[in-house]
């Protein structure tokens, strides 16, 4: 056998991988008359608790109550999706913008935010959650993600791993990295590529010249997979999909869905710099929200008492995650040298030694040691 | 410190067509420190362009640039960002010159924000400089004040080798008016801020600020205190740090970035081997711990203050000094 027969063995059919022209859809087409009204009354509800959520945190931001919030709004579809795509073993490795997901993870919202605040880096426990640290340094986890998954694989345990990127990390050389070795391991993991339009200031056309995201998936021997990211049960539909696809050793996908960030990029931007209202008020129009709701309500599914309901549901989660918010967190000082190693070097013992004589002297004695 | 460094770098585009600025959001945004605010607007996108999200990718299209005649000026949108163009810098940028035997020269200008005391959540407040230090092959540069924001980024653009220039995060905000002139010291000279004769507070960038507070809170407890500002990194101004050391007889170095095997230690070292015999006390550092940057809420613990420069100087061995001064309380 020749070296490219042999080679041409294993390689995948490209069609097989290529995604379709057109996102996939099921809202407002004939597919959507199959939905199962149970899961699009669960997707409902946690799309209005979703968006109660981002209402919530940004208001904290103007309370001062937050350093800093990333939102989802607009992007609610995905960030459901995701998280009810996963099976309670699955992993989720979010970015700063994913807290939404990660907090219908199951995470603790205060917990979740505790980057957004201020008082540590990551207030959740990853192993305990399943939750990566949410990612700043854009597509630096998504190796994660595969090496996670790989390693479950290796060790024959029934792990998914889902990664979220936006379509800005998707120029990082770890993206990359990361859809090649997925490809190469045949590792079960899911790549969310989230494109809301923008990386900051910077619009999709400037971020690259392919055809779609989805078609990066294919250079890699990876699935692609274009989906509608403001239509709630075609997300949750494709992901379910690719995770199931991943479990039962189909290997990775790249799914691309296509959103749009409604808010500037952080409470810190300014983003009447770089696009209109207009376009702002278009995407509205395809609020994956409302246009949920209005499926329910043509369908005759959504009555007054539903509506109340998730709406209830929604006021007591921002209202606890208000009153918890409120409350100024305990963060002390000393604990800065407690974690830089798992034994502290004689230096650090010695700095932190400094640190306490210094909280001593501290007149004021305002800070807890 | 936005505004003069702006001004700079619309002067190096209009003086000279070759110089090219590139980044992540550089155009419409005009950055996100917005540095580059309207240079898109007046230069095009092809002179102030928005890339594609990659460091490396920004890095090492602007060595190529380089290649081919242009002075590009990259920026990097945060210092903890400018870690994936690593390789780009060291493993090139650094060495061009070098490996070609000086056939090749790279003329590029590496804006990097640094620093924190702005409230950023992680991976916003990182001080890289001693990574930098490190690297021979790039000089590297810090302005502590408008006046050097704008003088020493017109001359990190027209030097002929990589500069890594960085720029006080904490520092952009302040709108005092700055001279628009190249008659600035250059590259490589240190400046005294503020003569003293009893010790020197030697520092740089965004530290400057609390040397000079701390002078100032010293005055009144009997001591006269230099403050000297590096300017420049590499090449580093031993012939100044030396002459005021040995005026003053006492050091302290202070920087925000972790100590070991910081800045700080490397100037401590060099006066050590220079000035023992006119040294009456050892040189001490006032630095960051050694731990990764703290969240907002705990940063102030991490940062240098007056405090802790002004228990550094009280260390300086006074005991023995004809006539005494008495930190007492200090
Ligand atoms: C390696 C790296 N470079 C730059 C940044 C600064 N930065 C933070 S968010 C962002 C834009 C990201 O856009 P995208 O990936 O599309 O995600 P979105 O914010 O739209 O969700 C940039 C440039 C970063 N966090 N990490």
């Amino acid at each position: 056998m020749t070296l490219t027969e042999d080679t041409a063995l294993v390689r995948p059919d490209a069609t097989a991988l290529l995604p379709g022209n057109d996102p996939v859809r099921v809202l407002g087409t004939p597919a959507a008359a199959d939905l199962d009204p149970e899961d699009l009354l669960r997707l409902y509800r946690e799309l209005v608790l979703g968006r109660r959520y981002n209402e919530q945190a940004t208001a904290l931001v103007k309370q001062g109550r937050l350093a800093v919030y990333p939102s989802s709004t607009g992007q609610e579809a995905c960030q459901v999706a995701a998280a009810l795509a996963l099976s309670t073993q699955d992993w989720l490795f979010p970015t700063y913008r994913d807290t939404l997901s990660v907090v219908l993870r199951g995470v603790d919202p205060v917990q979740t935010l505790t980057l957004l605040r201020g008082d540590w880096h990551t207030g959740y426990d990853p192993h305990a959650t399943r939750v990566a640290p949410l990612c700043t340094p854009l597509a630096t986890h998504l190796p994660h993600a595969v090496g996670l998954a790989h390693a479950a694989r290796v060790a024959g345990d029934d792990v998914v791993a889902m990664a979220l990127v936006g379509d800005g990390g998707t120029s990082e050389g770890d993206f990359h990295e990361a859809l090649n070795f997925a490809g190469v391991w045949g590792a079960p993991v899911v790549f969310l590529v989230q494109n809301n339009g923008y990386a900051i200031s910077v619009p999709l056309a400037k971020q690259t010249a392919a055809p779609t995201l989805a078609h990066k998936a294919v250079g890699y021997g990876v699935r692609g997979v274009l989906v509608d990211g403001n239509d709630a049960p075609a997300m949750l539909g494709v992901l379910t999909e690719a995770v199931d696809r991943a479990r039962d050793g189909g290997g990775p996908t790249l799914v691309e869905a296509l959103t749009y960030r409604v808010d500037a990029h952080t409470n810190a931007d300014d983003a009447t710099r770089y696009r209109s209202t207009a376009e702002v008020e278009a995407w509205r129009e395809r609020d994956p929200l409302d246009r949920l709701e209005r499926h329910l309500r043509e369908t005759g599914r959504l009555d007054t008492g539903t509506i109340e309901e998730a709406r209830a549901a929604a006021e007591r989660m921002a209202a606890d995650l208000r009153t918890r918010m409120h409350v100024e967190p305990a963060v002390a000082p000393l604990g800065l040298f407690d974690h830089v190693y798992a034994e502290p070097t004689p230096q650090l013992l010695e700095q932190r030694e400094f640190l306490l004589a210094e909280l001593s002297d501290d007149v004021e004695g305002n800070c807890p040691p | 410190m936005a505004r003069a460094l702006n001004a700079a770098l619309r002067d190096s585009m209009a003086a000279d067509r070759s110089v090219h600025v590139l980044g992540e959001d550089v155009g419409a945004l005009g950055g996100v420190f917005r540095v580059t605010d309207g240079l898109t607007a007046e230069f095009g996108e092809d002179r102030c362009t928005d890339t594609p999200l990659a460091e490396a990718g920004i890095l090492g299209s602007a060595i190529g640039m380089c290649l081919y005649g242009a002075r590009p000026v990259v920026e990097m949108q945060f210092d903890a960002f400018a870690h994936p163009a690593f390789e780009q810098l060291v493993g090139h940028a650094a060495k061009m010159r070098n490996r070609t035997r000086g056939a090749v020269s790279l003329p590029l200008t590496v804006r990097v924000p640094y620093g924190g005391g702005i409230g950023g959540v992680e991976h916003h407040s990182d001080s890289s400089e001693a990574y930098y230090t490190h690297t021979p092959g790039l000089h590297v540069v810090t302005p502590a004040t408008v006046d050097d924001a704008y003088g020493l980024l017109r001359q990190a653009i027209a030097s002929d080798d990589p500069v890594v220039f960085l720029e006080p995060k904490r520092l952009y905000w302040g709108k005092q008016p700055f001279r628009r002139t190249l008659d600035v010291p250059p590259i490589g000279r240190a400046v005294v801020r503020r003569p003293g004769r009893d010790a020197v507070l030697i520092t740089y960038g965004p530290s400057l600020e609390v040397c000079l507070e701390t002078a100032e809170a010293a005055e009144p407890l009997g001591l006269d205190v230099a403050v000297l500002d590096l300017r420049s990194l590499v090449p580093l101004d031993d012939e100044t740090i030396c002459e005021v050391v040995r005026r003053t007889g006492r050091a302290v170095v202070v920087h925000e970035a972790t100590g070991f095997g910081g800045v700080g230690a490397e100037i401590a070292a060099r006066i050590t081997e220079r000035c023992f015999h006119q040294l009456e006390a050892p040189v001490l550092r006032v630095t960051g711990f050694d731990i990764p940057y703290p969240p907002p809420k705990l940063e102030s613990h991490h940062l240098p203050s007056v405090d802790r420069v002004l228990d550094a100087l009280a260390r300086l061995q006074w005991d023995g000094r004809p006539g005494g001064v008495s930190l007492a309380g200090a």
